[in-house]
């Protein structure tokens, strides 16, 4: 494909461990984001501009991660992660509460947010688990493995912070998918989920959780309440139509129908305003980012490395689909971002260092290539 | 097996394994962007134009724009009606930054009283936060000023302005123009009913009286509307259509102001009523009733207090006098029951009667007085009519009956609405042996018919009834309908009023016109003419009648005095006239409650006051 003639003609990049196709797809982003951002912000400019130093200083971090030896990194895994647990006792018995939902800790400095650290801690640490003794793992480490992903998963989700819990299960699970799980034992965890379902809507369920699902499956049941916020933001993609009301005359978005329209529903301002010609350029720009994440995890040379890039970049599809989906009415409203688009620096600096872990792989495979 | 696979590791089948688990991902991913996308066609190209119905609903708000009043006009173009911007004190609370303390500080620069202040909290309740909620309304030129001085202090207020009817003249013309007032659930109903409560949605008032309700259609005009872009509270961020309204058409009217103020002073401070109408075509020049009062408080806002002063005054200033007065009509009818005996043959011209003063029926011991108490002496039927002679009547009414008397006078239109072009029209009596019978179950007695003769006993008349009957005779049978409209003005085009008429009175001989109006014209020129010095020495041709009607019976030997008995059951002066007498281009009807007089001393010469001015009138605009 593009790897020899690109390694002759960038070696630069190459010595910078950046990967060229994805840093344009990554820019392209950064730059949508902005536009989408100025728009949905309703054109408040510190607001852009806020989110442009972000944006800067993600890439950044990304490009000091892409220089981290590989060696160091898996070396860490273990310890990130083991670090990343204690952080999260230390949210569960002294976190900040901000909205009713216990996320950050105060270390005298700065606050941080250890769930952020463990999107990254949490699919090394499993990468660096089940790669230690070969693929495919054996089913004691397997469940060794998942009974590392639960303790975070768990913990996380008591935050409550379900979006990000979500993602950090996805993250391990996509490694032990990755690393060739029996496709008996993905049936058999398919079906108990699908078994459990039942059991946990009669018995477990409260009705108020109850009614949350139905107003999920039909919005226009509660239009005013928890409907509101899907019924809006269907109008303004609907709306929007093919070419889209154009930038900055998205009515929806601009006259503030849309509740959390520079978030978690920024998608629903960008579809209103640019389209379904946006859309697809959106979904290309990011299908090709995930395209160009699996080529690398599928030639990295170590384990380690494809399982961590695997794992990676199918989190960040995640990202895209549960945003995509919950603002489009397919899945139900949790708080996850439009991966790089939303307005928000951590999750922003959070996919950049992976994408630098991901660069880092990358070009280290060329490395061993030369040498 | 598991050191042995630590220990040996098969890097290419690992490699194999993940390629194979990343493939299949990959084609997941695939899946699931085919159905992202899939959902999003759904949304924005099948379902796109629900939506963008939706969206539209959401942000677009239909704002009604009320359409400004039709103006009034007088004949000479002089304005009688008009909208007045009027300035209020009005307040947005969301960009008021300390709303307490504003308040406050208003209530000291403008001295505004705490009731004031509690009536803008209540009605700032019912309001959005970023709509305009009135502080004050009707604002005083004094207020204004101070408060402009000032105006930087305080943000978020504003003086505004926005249009009130207002009536310039003000009581000089209540009667006929009417007013508007605020529509109240009622008038809403009744809209409703029509149909047409959708066109008043902006608007604030409308016609309640006079020729402001009649009219109504034509001086509303009809609703506009504005979009306007709103957010997600309704607030108006930017119009985006407006489509106008369309003003109210302007009415011409017949009526001359300076006539109109003319008679208006002429009544004084007395109550009564004053008719100028052209008798060809019914055109009203003048119309006033008395005791008025001020349109403008019912078109800026009654208060219960002023109401109720109006509705308890035993002077009655709400009843209109010239349409819904009911008045014995007493002699001024005389003219039109000697054409009915003439032409029934009852008298011929030269018929002859002795008047000794009195007059009774055969065998019966009551006496029907003369006003004259000595009598007429020998009396015809045109003496009858110029000396205004009782007995003549008594007699000659006695000898027609009630049936003929009551069938003749209703051609003349009495008894019935006129068709006047204001709603406040009362039919008042023209008695019959019928109506009698329905009203008190009772035969109709001859002695009432001999009352009759001189217009009284039950039988009343509106002065526009008298102002038809009047135009009746000078035209000679044609009946005109009654009629403020001259044109309604819609931009240049100018749509005259439809001059209407009732059926003629058609005389068997027409030649009972000419002795009658006669007669009439030897009332104001003869020497013995009732009217005789009301109009010494005047430079126009008139004819005319008078008429005092008594309020109440006097007993059979008492004496009537004026100055003895309380005003109201004084008697009513009237007088009924028309000129130039060759081809009369005005009546004038005027009408005095409980004057001190009679219909010659007092309301004849007011009636030749009147001629004066309008031929003055008339010789100056010939001159201009």
């Amino acid at each position: 494909m593009l790897t020899t003639d690109e390694r002759e003609r960038n070696p630069w990049l190459q010595r910078l461990h950046i990967d060229g196709p994805l840093l344009v797809a990554l820019l392209a982003l950064a730059a949508l984001s902005l536009v989408t951002v100025y728009s949905a912000s309703g054109q408040d400019w510190q607001m852009t501009e806020r989110q442009g130093i972000r944006i800067g200083i993600a890439f950044l971090v990304m490009l000091g991660i892409a220089q981290i030896p590989l060696s160091a990194i898996q070396r860490w895994s273990l310890p990130l992660f083991a670090v990343g647990v204690v952080l999260l006792v230390g949210v569960l018995f002294f976190g900040i509460s901000v909205n009713g939902a216990q996320r950050w800790l105060d270390i005298g400095v700065t606050r941080i947010q250890p769930s952020e650290l463990m999107k990254l801690a949490v699919p090394m640490a499993i990468a660096w688990f089940v790669a230690e003794h070969g693929i495919p793992p054996t089913k004691r480490r397997l469940a060794a493995a998942f009974l590392l992903l639960l303790i975070p998963t768990l913990m996380i989700a008591k935050q409550p912070d379900l979006g990000t819990s979500l993602l950090i299960a996805c993250s391990g699970i996509f490694v032990v998918f990755l690393a060739g799980m029996s496709w008996r034992l993905i049936t058999f965890f398919i079906v108990a989920v699908g078994s459990f379902i039942p059991i946990l809507w009669l018995f477990l369920m409260r009705e108020y959780q109850r009614q949350r699902v139905l107003t999920f499956l039909d919005p226009e049941r509660d239009p005013l309440g928890s409907g509101y916020q899907i019924i809006q933001s269907k109008i303004a993609i609907g709306s929007g139509g093919v070419e889209g009301k154009g930038w900055l005359q998205g009515t929806q978005s601009q006259l503030e129908f849309l509740p959390e329209r520079h978030t978690d529903f920024i998608f629903s301002v960008f579809s209103e305003e640019f389209g379904l010609v946006g859309v697809i350029v959106l979904l290309l720009i990011y299908g090709f980012v995930i395209f160009r994440g699996m080529i690398i995890s599928v030639r990295a040379q170590r384990t380690y490395h494809k399982l961590l890039a695997g794992s990676l970049t199918l989190t960040f599809f995640v990202y895209v689909m549960v945003n995509i989906g919950m603002v489009s009415g397919l899945l139900p409203v949790v708080g996850v971002p439009l991966p790089l688009i939303s307005y928000g620096g951590t999750s922003m600096v959070t996919l950049l260092a992976g994408f630098g872990l991901l660069m880092g792989i990358a070009t280290n495979r060329r490395l061993v290539m030369h040498s | 097996m598991v050191k042995q696979r630590a220990t040996i590791r098969d890097h290419q089948a690992e490699s194999a394994l993940f390629a194979r688990r990343a493939w299949f991902a990959l084609f997941l991913v695939t899946a699931v962007f085919g159905i992202l996308f899939y959902n999003m066609y759904n949304l924005q190209v099948v379902q796109h134009q629900n939506f963008q119905t939706r969206s539209n609903d959401n942000r677009i708000k239909i704002v009604p724009l009320a359409p400004n009043r039709g103006l009034i006009y007088d004949r000479n173009g002089q304005l009688l009606a008009e909208n007045r911007p009027v300035l209020s004190l009005e307040l947005v609370p969301e960009r008021v930054p300390e709303l307490d303390d504003t308040l406050a500080r208003l209530q000291k620069l403008l001295a505004l009283s705490d009731q004031q202040i509690e009536e803008f909290q209540q009605s700032r309740k019912r309001e959005r936060r970023f709509n305009q909620v009135i502080l004050l309304d009707r604002l005083t030129e004094a207020q204004v000023a101070r408060f402009a001085v000032r105006q930087h202090e305080f943000p978020g207020v504003s003086i505004e302005a926005r249009l009130v009817r207002y009536y310039p003249h003000g009581d000089v013309l209540t009667h006929a123009l009417g007013y508007v007032a605020k529509i109240n659930r009622k008038d809403l109903e009744k809209l409703r009913a029509k149909g047409v409560h959708a066109n008043y949605v902006a608007t604030r008032t409308m016609g309640k009286l006079g020729i402001e309700r009649f009219y109504e259609e034509q001086l509303h005009g009809v609703i506009g509307f504005q979009q306007v872009e709103v957010d997600i509270h309704g607030r108006p961020l930017r119009t985006l259509s407006v489509q106008p309204p369309v003003p109210g058409q302007d009415l011409q009217l017949e009526l001359d102001l300076d006539l109109q103020r003319y008679a208006h002073e002429q009544l004084g401070d007395g109550r009564g009523s004053i008719i100028i109408m052209d008798p060809r075509d019914g055109g009203l020049l003048a119309m006033v009733s008395k005791p008025g009062y001020d349109p403008n408080w019912f078109a800026q806002g009654i208060s219960y207090k002023q109401y109720q002063s109006l509705l308890s005054s035993q002077h009655s200033p709400l009843l209109n006098r010239s349409t819904q007065g009911g008045y014995p009509p007493a002699s001024t009818i005389k003219p039109q029951l000697a054409i009915l005996g003439l032409e029934e043959g009852i008298i011929t011209p030269d018929t002859k009667i002795w008047d000794p003063g009195w007059f009774k029926i055969n065998n019966i011991d009551h006496r029907y007085r003369d006003w004259l108490a000595w009598g007429h002496g020998w009396v015809n039927v045109a003496s009858a009519i110029i000396e205004s002679c009782d007995t003549f009547f008594y007699d000659l009414a006695l000898k027609m009956g009630i049936d003929k008397i009551s069938e003749h006078m209703s051609q003349y239109g009495f008894g019935d609405y006129t068709g006047i072009d204001i709603a406040e029209e009362s039919a008042a009596l023209m008695p019959s042996r019928g109506w009698k019978r329905a009203r008190f179950n009772e035969a109709w007695y001859a002695g009432e018919t001999i009352s009759i003769g001189i217009g009284q006993s039950y039988w009343t008349a509106t002065p526009i009834q008298l102002a038809v009957a009047t135009s009746v005779l000078v035209n000679q049978g044609i009946r005109p309908v009654p009629r403020f409209l001259q044109s309604i003005r819609e931009g240049d085009i100018e749509l005259p009023a439809v001059v209407e008429q009732r059926p003629p009175v058609v005389l068997n001989n027409p030649a009972n016109w000419q002795l009658a109006l006669d007669a009439m014209q030897n009332v104001v020129s003869g020497a013995k003419g009732t009217a005789r010095a009301a109009f010494r020495g005047a430079n126009f041709t008139s004819g005319g009648k008078t008429g005092t009607a008594q309020v109440r019976s006097i007993g059979q030997d008492e004496e009537y005095i004026a100055e003895d008995i309380a005003e109201k059951y004084r008697d009513n002066a009237m007088y009924v006239g028309y000129a130039p007498a060759e081809n009369p281009e005005i009546v004038v009807i005027v009408t005095i409650e409980n004057a001190v007089g009679g219909g010659g001393s007092v309301a004849a010469p007011m009636a030749r006051n009147i001629m004066d001015f309008y031929f003055s009138q008339e010789q100056k605009r010939a001159n201009n």
